[in-house]
């Protein structure tokens, strides 16, 4: 009988070390799963992984892309992991995204064809803006009404997708575009733009965004007294209420900087890599940045690599399912299996595992 | 504006609506009351959709279906169960997790049954009952599960009320470590209460995809177990208020639905979105007041347990 | 009289990883004695009674019951021979009746309408009257207490465990438990009443056992001891009372005028109306029965819950609206009862558990940005001067144990220079020794012009400390009075007498 004994204090290997041993775990169980689908594991693995990054012939196509499928997820999951660390449970993530690609756009697409400088710009204000102002929705009703925020801003997804669908069959849909679903495509109307900055990069104005909200977010959470004091209302609510720190100004902060940032997300994928708004321009990336969230253990820099990571696997999937016919459903549920595997060989961190000689009531 | 719709249908079409997230409700219900929060339901219907569909165009049994449901949505709630009980994960990301690895795994496996239709379930033979007028329509002509979701309803009223397994089942999420200081055991008796809640949440799933779609397609639960999450709430964590709850909402998507067949001048988007936001409405006037839905939950919700010493 | 043994305990021993709870203990207890377990806190008490009520197994040793082996391998089965506990904390689920309580620590028990009218004839026979209706939330301390002592007896106990049992009771509710306990001796049953208040097992037991670190270091028969005798005992070292500077009173510092807020806890206490006024150099000792409003008035001062601006003063200025770091500017600190999880943040290192309440006072920010360095030499200076016992200053606040912990967090508040003090149970759950220091550091500080509010459950701490006193029953706070001349009846009067349980004992 196994049994379970808390440290002292969390042990820093195993909060470093389980990100790395969850990866492999899912890689083994990942490499079953292709197994059972009559796939051969070592080389879809491979795929996924390896190819991207190295096959002669498609890294070229691949690489730019770790960037672009990155951007977004490091940005979003930045803003999601203040929330996290504070206990504020923002999982609509993916509806701020539709939001501030609707808002976003929706600016631009209101000045064409005009070619002002500030059209980019007010664009981007929008897209924070729309972004922001879906996460108040339940911010403000979690303040003033007590309700969860975790059920509102999920239902708040589903109403976002809504409209994102009503706006691309109504109001923003290109005149000129036959009476297909779809706005015009922004990467056409240089004004409001985001183009890939570094040819052959896959660096756009979103993973700039996004190295920023990296390298700000560090520094709020290791230098300054506001991540200080997001840090300790999750860990312990009643000493944050203690040191003086306001909850429902917790609130609003943290949702409505998780809202802004995948807001701006967003916006920067509808102008750049998804160029129109469309039904089904958004892939999830809301969601999946919950478990890059996750795996990078809610640390800027974890986030970081967990983003590449994550990005790795969307682009592994394509190239898997494009090479072995992986389908592309498959690269979900491994993604879901890492978060599993994550949150289970956590537990190695605030806990040692001892074998029990005695069993005792439990 | 109601021309052509007929209420007969609506109730009745009302009830079979509301099947899958009253199961799915009443699951997650014994669950919380347990002090455990599983926030995967919609990651276990989903599972328990694809097993449900897949086992009965299999075997061509719609029972055997729904057992293949239940099954589906015990494993997950299994993986839930060992990842928060004996792993002592945060329950919160643990639902999430279990909701997004749903999702994924529930396509794979149903990508080859897209577009087949699965075996009937049929509406059980209550000979004139069904003939009265209005009510034979309403409440008689029903398939066996809108009754067994109903019965389901009653027993769990019962069980928690009057009974000793439910006083056990109501001390545990109230204060863990008292009932553990006099030897209940906690991890034992919440593994129980999440396995059922998966159990009944893959019943509800297994409900669309067989009954009310009937047929496969990925995210067919779109959104059903999160309502049935805010149902729970809505509910004050008592049986009876979530079945009223589950046929508020049934009684809103059966109407949009109506609604735009019916060719009303709101754009079908609007319609659409109706449930989920008069869902986050209803959720705003139970958890204003002080906090009144706050104050009926559990103690330990959420919270994990780890006996020290 | 010689009674035969019902209980032996013969070497019993358990470790944990670090700790020997209890090592090579023995002891034995009559039908029908009344015996004391007496120690400090940490001297193994505790575990020793998990392992007779089957909480836990004891690495080796064994035990009797009757003569036969006995090896409980969970509760369910101590209470099937005859063994039931009642507990300090921890066993009550507030959102439950009292017959739903009283059902879940039952084997078998009646259907509820029969065992509620078995409560009401048990709790009466026994003096502890009790409605099996009610909520147990929303009962006091003591009748909470009622309602497991009456859920043991229910199932007739031959050895009846009580922890720490009079830390939650008015004087007057002490002697009605000690005329049941009694009533129930007389009757044969065999109680082992755990404490470390020595003028209470003088007046109540038969026989004590005394464990120090582990270990029995002593039996006797506590009516021919005296009380500072056992205390050395217990201790194993001579302690120094703490010394009074006789300073005088100067200005008014905190002044408290008709505070009335609600509860943020479920199942809390308001207050109404609490008015008092301290001044500098003077301690105001507020004792009372736990759950009689003692958080919230802590919550109150700290700024963590709000009320009328005028309702709380500082140096004449209204305050009552603000929050804790506008008092902490004005120079009051607050240390909670609660170490882990409201004083400090337990997965945080003590450096930035010193930075959680330190900032403004110590200057540790500027513009916002924490000045790391200047938050660890004041988490040393804390360490030093409070002799915390710590492998160094970056270990979690969780790592340390309960006194280490309280020197910690008291000593964090006492070195900001404060000008008022507010601190709820100064040394709940510490050693004496460790208790001694927290005193004399609080009378220094008042010495030194502070003025000093002290919230304990511990009368004879109060009593020691306070030059005024005043009680908290039920939200409501008594006219404070010079601790000089007060009696200990007046005490229990003033704490709100017996709360109702003046009932006549029946029985013999």
């Amino acid at each position: 009988m196994l049994r379970l004994e808390k440290r002292p204090s969390p042990s820093r290997f195993w909060q470093g070390a389980t990100p790395i041993l969850a990866v492999v775990l899912t890689m083994i169980a990942g490499g079953l799963m292709f197994a059972a689908l009559g796939k051969n594991p070592f080389e879809a693995i491979r795929t996924i992984f390896w190819d991207p990054l190295f096959h002669p012939q498609f890294a070229s196509y691949s690489r730019p892309q770790l960037l672009v499928k990155a951007g977004p997820l490091i940005l979003i999951a930045i803003g999601l992991s203040l929330g996290f660390r504070a206990g504020i449970w923002n999982i609509g993530a993916e509806g701020q995204y539709i939001m501030g690609a609707l808002f976003g756009a929706g600016v631009g697409l209101a000045f064409y064809p005009a070619d002002l400088w500030f059209i980019f710009p007010l664009m981007v204000i929008a897209g924070a803006f729309g972004g922001w102002i879906w996460a108040m929705i339940p911010a403000i009703l979690k303040t003033k009404f007590n309700t969860n925020e975790i059920l509102v801003s999920l239902l708040m997804v589903y109403i976002a997708q809504n409209f994102l669908s009503s706006m691309s069959l109504g109001l923003l849909r290109n005149p000129e575009g036959g009476g297909f679903p779809g706005s015009r495509n922004l990467s056409q109307y240089p004004a409001a733009s985001n183009p890939e900055l570094i040819a052959g990069t896959g660096m756009h104005w979103g993973v700039i965004a996004a190295f920023m909200a990296v390298i700000a977010a560090y520094i709020l959470l290791q230098r300054h007294i506001l991540g200080f004091h997001i840090k300790l209302a999750g860990q312990a609510p009643r000493a944050a209420r203690y040191a003086g720190v306001n909850p429902t100004g917790l609130v609003l902060l943290c949702m409505g900087i998780s809202g802004a940032l995948a807001g701006l997300a967003g916006l920067f994928e509808v102008s750049g890599p998804a160029g129109q708004i469309s039904i089904d321009f958004n892939v999830g990336y809301g969601f999946t940045a919950i478990i890059v969230a996750f795996l990078g253990r809610l640390n800027p820099i974890g986030i970081l690599l967990a983003g590449l990571l994550m990005a790795l696997t969307y682009i592994g999937g394509e190239l898997a399912q494009f090479m072995l016919g992986l389908p592309a459903a498959a690269i979900q549920a491994f993604q879901g299996m890492l978060l599993f595997f994550l949150l289970a060989v956590d537990l190695l961190s605030n806990y040692r595992i001892r074998l029990a000689h005695k069993k005792e009531a439990i | 504006m109601f021309g052509g719709i007929d209420p007969a249908l609506l109730i009745a079409s009302l009830m079979v609506a509301s099947v899958p997230i009253i199961l799915a409700a009443i699951g997650e219900l014994v669950v919380e009351r347990a002090g455990v929060l599983n926030l995967g339901v919609e990651g276990m219907m989903i599972m328990g959709a694809v097993c449900g569909f897949i086992v009965s165009v299999q075997s061509g049994s719609a029972v055997l279906g729904f057992v293949g449901g239940a099954l589906g949505g015990a494993a997950m709630a299994l993986i839930f169960g060992l990842l928060t009980q004996f792993m002592l994960a945060n329950q919160v990301a643990s639902g999430l997790a279990l909701t997004l690895f749903g999702l994924g795994l529930s396509s794979l496996m149903g990508q080859s049954f897209v577009g087949i239709r699965p075996p009937s379930t049929g509406a059980v033979p209550l000979g004139p009952l069904a003939d009265i007028p209005f009510f034979g329509r309403v409440l008689f002509s029903h398939d066996w599960v809108v009754y067994a979701s109903i019965a389901s309803v009653a027993a769990t009223w019962w069980v928690l009320k009057a009974t000793r397994t439910g006083l056990i089942l109501r001390a545990v999420g109230e204060s863990h470590d008292a009932a553990h200081a006099l030897g209940y055991k906690v991890r034992r008796i919440r593994m129980l209460a999440i396995l059922f809640g998966g159990a009944m949440a893959g019943l509800g799933g297994a409900y669309i995809s067989m009954v009310r779609v009937p047929q496969w397609t990925d995210g067919i639960t779109s959104g059903a177990g999160w309502i049935a999450l805010a149902i729970v709430v809505f509910a004050a964590w008592r049986p009876w208020r979530a079945l009223i709850g589950a046929y508020l909402f049934g009684g809103i998507s059966v109407l949009q639905l109506n609604l735009q067949a019916a060719g009303a001048r709101i754009p079908v988007e609007y319609l659409s979105m109706s449930p989920y936001v008069i869902t986050i409405l209803v959720l705003v006037i139970m958890s204003s007041g002080k906090g009144k839905a706050a104050l009926s939950a559990p103690a330990n919700l959420g919270q994990n347990f780890h006996a020290s010493r | 009289m010689t009674r035969p043994d019902l209980l032996r305990v013969e070497g019993v021993t358990k470790a944990y990883p670090g700790v020997v709870a209890n090592s090579d203990v023995s002891f034995a207890i009559a039908e029908g004695e009344i015996h004391a377990l007496l120690g400090e806190n940490g001297a193994g008490k505790s575990t020793l009674v998990k392992m007779i009520y089957g909480l836990v197994k004891p690495d080796s040793g064994r035990m009797t019951l009757r003569g036969t082996a006995y090896t409980p391998a969970e509760p369910r089965a101590a209470r099937a021979s005859g063994v039931a506990m009642v507990f300090q904390h921890f066993s009550l689920f507030e959102a439950l009746n009292v017959a739903e309580n009283v059902a879940l620590g039952m084997e078998n028990p009646p259907p509820m309408k029969e065992l509620a009218s078995k409560i009401r004839s048990v709790s009466e026979e026994y003096g502890l009257p009790l409605d099996p209706g009610r909520m147990v939330g929303d009962l006091s301390a003591g009748e909470r207490q009622r309602v497991e002592i009456v859920r043991c007896l229910l199932q007739d106990p031959k050895l009846l465990i009580m922890d720490e049992p009079t830390s939650v009771l008015t004087p007057q509710e002490v002697e009605i438990l000690f005329r049941t306990l009694r009533q129930l001796s007389a009757e044969g049953t065999a109680i082992l009443y755990i404490s470390h208040k020595l003028e209470e097992i003088r007046a109540l037991c038969d026989e004590a056992t005394i464990l120090r670190r582990g270990k029995v270091v002593a039996t006797c028969t506590p009516r021919d001891r005296s009380a500072r005798e056992m205390a050395e005992l217990m201790i194993g070292a001579t302690l120094t009372p703490p010394e009074r500077a006789g300073g005088t009173k100067g200005a008014t510092a905190l002044e408290v005028v008709d505070l009335s807020v609600a509860s943020p806890i479920p199942f809390g206490t308001s207050l109404k109306n609490v008015s008092f006024t301290v001044a500098k150099g003077e301690v105001l000792g507020i004792a009372g029965v736990a759950g009689n409003g003692q958080d919230e008035l802590l919550l109150a001062l700290s700024g963590e819950v709000r009320a009328a601006q005028g309702a709380v003063k500082i140096d004449g200025k209204g305050v009552g609206h603000t929050g804790p770091n506008d008092r902490r500017a004005l120079g009051l600190v607050a240390a909670p009862e609660e170490r882990l999880g409201h004083a400090a943040a337990p997965d945080m290192s003590l450096v930035e558990n010193a930075l959680l309440s330190g900032a403004l006072r110590k200057g540790l920010t500027k513009n916002g940005f924490i000045d790391w360095a200047a938050t660890e030499a004041f988490a040393a200076e804390i360490v030093k001067d409070f002799d915390v016992r710590t492998p160094g200053t970056h270990v979690a606040a969780r790592a340390l144990s309960g006194g280490n912990l309280q020197k910690f967090v008291v000593g964090r508040e006492l070195s900001q220079t404060p000008t008022v003090i507010v601190i709820n149970q100064p040394t709940w759950g510490v050693d004496a020794a460790a208790a001694a220091s927290i005193r004399q550091a609080i009378l220094d500080r008042a010495a030194g012009g502070a003025a000093v509010v002290v919230i304990s459950q511990d009368l004879d701490e109060l009593l020691e400390i306070a030059d005024s006193f005043a009680a908290l029953n039920e939200g409501r706070l008594t006219t404070p009075r010079p601790v000089a001349g007060l009696t200990i009846d007046e005490i229990g009067l003033m704490m709100g007498g017996a709360h109702g349980m003046e009932v006549a004992h029946h029985g013999h």
